[in-house]
C-alpha cells in the first residue's frame, strides 16, 4: 500500500521507489515477528530487518553523496545483523532454547491476544502512525516522506509487539526492532547526523543488548521459563 | 571538571581488583571528593558557561543537577560502608560486594556525566548508560522480586528512551533545517537559532522527549517501573535512583523545554508538562495511602515530587523556576535521607513491610529521629528546604495566574503528607504493649496468609514487635548515621538561608530557562 501511494503522488525516481520498497520491507519484517512461533526465526527476522536498513543506508550514501553513511552502513550491518543476533543466539543456546527443550524454543503460546487480533491491532496502529506523521508535513531532504511514515509505523508496531508478547526474548527483540525503526527514521530525517554520534548510539545498543542478555539469564535462572506471565508479584 | 569525570571511573577500576576494605575507602573518598569538586564548580557556573572540547559544557542549570548528584554520591558512598558491612559473608558475599561497589561508582559516574554533555545526542547516550548500569544494580539482590523489577525497569526505560532518541532525531531534523546537515545538536547552537526552527518538528520532539525521558523520571502514565525498582534495589541504590536518576531525566526534559520554549513559545510546552505533572501528583498522593512496603511508599513519594517539578516548570514564572531548581536539590537530600533512614529501619527489624516495623524511635536513638525529620522534610514542613521550594513554586503559580493548578498542588501535597506521616508515625512510635502477643498474631495471621497467596512475600519475614526476639536499642552502624545527619543539615541550610553562591546560581539558571522563551 505505501509503495502504491508513493507511486500515485508522483512518478517515483529509482531512488525513492527503492527506498520506499526497502522501508516497506522493514515493516513487513516487523509484522513477521508477530506471528513467528520459534525464537530462532524471530532472531533471523530481526537480522534480516537490520540488513535491510543497512542496505538503505548504502542507497542513501550512494545517491546523496554522504560518505559517512557508508561507514555507518558497514558498522550497523556488523553490529545489528551479525553481532547482536549472534549474541542472542548464543544466549538462547546457553539456556537450551534453541534445538533443545521445546518448552523454551516455542513461543507460539506467548501471545496475550490471538495472533489474528494482534495483527489487526498492529495494522490499525500502523495505519494511525502512517497517516498521522504524513499529516505533520515533515519533509526529508534525502528520502521520500513515505519512508518516514513507514518508519513511524514500524516503531508503533514494535510497541505492540512488546505489549502482546509474554516472553522475555520477544520483548527484547521488540525493543531492538523499535531501535531499528528509530534508525530508519534517522536515515530519513537526519541522514547528516555526525558519524561520531551514530557510533555512540550503536555502542550504546551493544551495551543494552549485553544487559538484556544478562537479565534474560537471571530471569530464566530464577523462573525456569521465558514467560513474563509470572511477573506479577510487584504491584500497587 | 575533568576530575569529576575521571575520579569515579578510576574508583570503579580500582574496585575491580583491590581488596574490599580498600574498595570501601576509595569509594567513600571519591564520593566526597566529587562533591567537593562540584561545589568548586558552582561559583564559576554562576557567572558563565564552562566548556571543554566542545563536548563538555557546564552552565548554571547543569550545575544544579551536578550538585544534587554529587551530594548524594558522597553521602551514599559513606552510607554504603555501613550498609554492606552487615551483609553476606564468604566468597559469594565478597563477589556480590565487589559488583555492588563497581556498579555504584559507574552509576554515579554516568549520572555526573549526563548533565555535563554539551549536546542532546550525547545527553541521550549518557542517560541510556545510567539505565543499563542501574538496571544491573537493581538486579544485584539475588531474589525473584529483584529479577522481576530489573526486567520491568530495563524494558520500560529502554522503550521510553527509544522515544527519547526519536525526539533527539526530530530535534536534529529541526535544527538541520536552519543550520545545515552537519552540526552536532549542541544546545547553544540550537538555542541561538531557536526562533527559526520549524514548529511541527519541535513540538513533536518535545512531546516525545517528555514521554520518553518522562518514563525514566516517573511521570504518571509511564511511571510503573519505578516503585518496583526502588523497592527491590539495595537501599543505597534506591536513594541514588530516586534522588538523582529521576532528576537527571528531568534535566533532559528541561533541555528540550529550553529549546521548545524558545522555538514555539512557552505555552505549548508548559501545557504538556502541566498535564503530566498534575496526573503524577494526583495518582502518587493517593497511592501513598495504604502502601504496605516502606520503600514503595518512598518511591511513590518520588513520583509525587517529580509531579511537583513538572507543575513548577509549567508555571513558568521566575519564582517558580527557582523553586523547581531548589526543589531538585532539596528533594535529593530529603529523599536520600528518607531512603537511608528506611534502610536502617529495614536492617534493624528485618522486614520492609510497614506493618512489621514498630517503635523505630525507641530502637534507634539517632536514625529514628533523623528518619522522622526526613519524612517531615518530604512533606514540606517549614524549617526544611522543600518547604521553601514548594512555597516558591506555589507563589510563582499564583503570581502567573495559574490559580487552579496552584490550589491543586497545595491540596495534593497536603494529602501526600498525611499519607507519609501516617505510615511514618506507625513505624516510629512504640508498639502497644499490653495484650501484645494475641492481637498481633491474629492481626498478622490473615495478612500474612493473604500476602503469601498473591505471592507478595516469599522471603522469610523476621517477626518483630512484642512477639519477636528482642531487638536491642542501638544503631547498626555509625556509617549509616553520619550521612543522614549531613543530609538534614543540608536541608536546614537550604530551608533557612541558602548561601549567596547558590542564589546566584539559581538566578542565572532561571535566566537561562526563562530568558529565551518569555512570552
Amino acid at each position: 500500500m505505501p509503495a502504491s501511494l508513493a507511486a500515485t503522488v508522483a512518478a517515483p525516481s529509482a531512488l525513492s521507489g527503492s527506498a520506499s520498497v526497502i522501508a516497506v520491507g522493514v515493516l513487513l519484517a516487523e509484522f513477521g515477528m508477530f506471528r513467528q512461533a520459534l525464537l530462532r526465526d524471530q532472531v533471523r527476522l530481526y537480522a534480516a530487518q537490520s540488513v535491510l536498513i543497512s542496505v538503505l543506508a548504502v542507497v542513501v550514501a550512494a545517491t546523496r553523496h554522504l560518505p559517512d553513511l557508508y561507514a555507518l552502513a558497514v558498522l550497523s550491518f556488523a553490529l545489528k545483523a551479525v553481532i547482536v543476533p549472534a549474541v542472542v543466539r548464543r544466549l538462547l543456546r546457553g539456556i537450551g532454547a534453541i534445538g533443545g527443550d521445546p518448552r523454551w524454543s516455542d513461543i507460539a503460546g506467548s501471545h496475550a491476544l490471538s495472533v489474528a487480533s494482534a495483527v489487526l491491532v498492529a495494522i490499525a496502529v500502523a495505519a494511525f502512525g502512517f497517516f498521522t506523521v504524513a499529516a505533520l508535513g515533515i519533509r526529508s531532504p534525502v528520502l521520500p516522506a513515505t519512508a518516514l511514515s513507514v518508519s513511524m509505523a514500524v516503531i508503533l508496531v514494535a510497541f505492540v509487539l512488546m505489549i502482546v508478547r509474554r516472553d522475555v526474548v520477544s520483548q527484547a527483540i521488540g525493543f531492538l526492532s523499535l531501535e531499528n525503526g528509530v534508525s530508519l527514521t534517522a536515515l530519513v530525517v537526519a541522514a547528516g547526523l555526525p558519524l561520531i554520534l551514530e557510533l555512540a548510539f550503536l555502542f550504546d545498543l551493544l551495551v543494552a543488548v549485553v544487559v538484556f542478555g544478562l537479565l534474560i539469564r537471571v530471569h530464566h535462572g530464577r523462573a525456569e521459563s521465558m514467560s513474563t506471565a509470572e511477573l506479577t508479584s510487584l504491584r500497587g | 571538571m575533568l576530575l569529576i569525570l575521571g575520579l569515579p571511573l578510576a574508583a570503579a577500576a580500582i574496585c575491580l581488583r583491590a581488596p574490599l576494605a580498600a574498595v570501601r575507602a576509595v569509594t567513600a573518598a571519591t564520593g566526597v571528593a566529587c562533591f567537593g569538586f562540584v561545589l568548586a564548580l558552582v561559583p564559576a557556573a554562576a557567572h558563565g558557561d564552562l566548556g571543554y572540547l566542545r563536548l563538555l559544557r557546564v552552565d548554571a542549570v547543569s550545575a544544579v543537577f551536578l550538585l544534587a548528584t554529587g551530594f548524594l554520591y558522597g553521602a551514599i558512598a559513606v552510607y554504603s560502608i555501613g550498609y554492606m558491612s552487615g551483609g553476606h559473608g564468604g566468597e559469594r558475599g565478597s563477589r556480590h560486594a565487589r559488583r555492588f561497589w563497581v556498579g555504584l561508582n559507574l552509576f554515579a559516574w554516568s549520572m555526573l556525566v549526563a548533565p555535563m554533555m554539551s549536546n542532546l545526542a550525547l545527553l541521550w547516550v549518557a542517560v541510556e548508560v545510567t539505565t543499563v548500569v542501574s538496571a544491573l544494580l537493581v538486579a544485584i539482590e539475588d531474589s525473584d522480586g529483584a529479577a522481576e523489577a530489573a526486567w520491568k525497569y530495563v524494558l520500560l526505560a529502554s522503550a521510553g528512551l527509544g522515544l527519547a532518541l526519536l525526539a533527539t532525531i526530530f530535534a536534529y531534523y529541526a535544527g538541520a533545517q536552519v543550520l545545515g546537515q552537519s552540526y552536532d545538536l549542541g544546545f547553544t547552537q540550537l538555542l541561538a537559532v531557536a526562533g527559526r526552527l520549524p514548529h511541527a518538528a519541535v513540538q513533536l520532539a518535545f512531546v516525545l522527549a517528555v514521554l520518553g525521558y518522562g518514563t525514566k523520571m516517573g511521570l504518571v502514565p509511564v511511571h510503573t517501573w519505578l516503585p518496583d525498582a526502588h523497592s527491590e534495589a539495595p537501599t543505597p541504590i534506591s536513594a541514588l535512583l530516586s534522588g538523582s536518576l529521576l532528576a537527571i531525566s528531568f534535566y533532559a526534559i528541561l533541555r528540550f523545554y529550553q529549546v521548545a520554549a524558545a522555538a514555539v513559545g512557552s505555552t505549548f510546552p508548559r501545557d504538556v508538562l502541566l498535564a503530566f505533572g498534575v496526573a503524577s501528583l494526583l495518582l502518587a498522593a493517593l497511592y501513598l495511602f495504604g502502601q504496605r512496603d516502606i520503600k514503595r511508599m518512598l518511591a511513590y513519594s518520588s513520583v509525587e515530587h517529580m509531579g511537583i517539578l513538572a507543575v513548577g516548570v509549567s508555571f513558568g514564572a521566575p519564582a517558580a523556576l527557582a523553586g523547581v531548581l531548589l526543589h531538585v536539590l532539596a528533594h535529593a537530600a530529603a529523599k536520600g535521607n528518607a531512603f537511608m533512614g528506611a534502610g536502617v529501619l529495614v536492617r534493624k527489624l528485618g522486614t520492609k513491610r510497614i506493618a512489621g516495623i514498630r517503635g523505630g524511635l525507641d530502637l534507634l536513638p539517632w536514625s529514628g529521629p533523623l528518619f522522622l525529620a526526613a519524612i517531615f522534610a518530604l512533606g514540606a514542613m517549614p524549617p526544611f528546604g522543600l518547604f521553601r521550594s514548594e512555597f516558591e513554586i506555589v507563589a510563582g503559580g499564583l503570581g502567573s495566574g495559574r490559580y487552579a493548578a496552584a490550589a491543586f498542588l497545595i491540596i495534593a501535597v497536603t494529602v501526600a503528607f498525611f499519607g507519609l506521616a501516617a505510615s511514618a508515625t506507625r513505624m516510629l512510635m512504640p508498639a502497644p504493649r499490653a495484650p501484645a502477643p494475641l492481637p498481633q498474631g491474629a492481626d498478622r495471621g490473615p495478612a500474612a496468609a493473604g500476602l503469601a497467596a498473591d505471592g507478595q512475600e516469599r522471603r522469610p519475614v523476621v517477626r518483630t514487635g512484642a512477639t519477636a526476639p528482642p531487638v536491642t536499642r542501638g544503631e547498626p552502624s555509625a556509617w549509616m548515621v553520619v550521612p543522614v545527619a549531613a543530609g538534614v543539615i543540608a536541608l536546614l541550610v537550604l530551608g533557612l538561608h541558602p548561601p549567596a553562591e547558590l542564589t546566584g546560581l539559581f538566578g542565572r539558571a532561571v535566566a537561562l530557562l526563562g530568558g529565551g522563551g518569555a512570552p
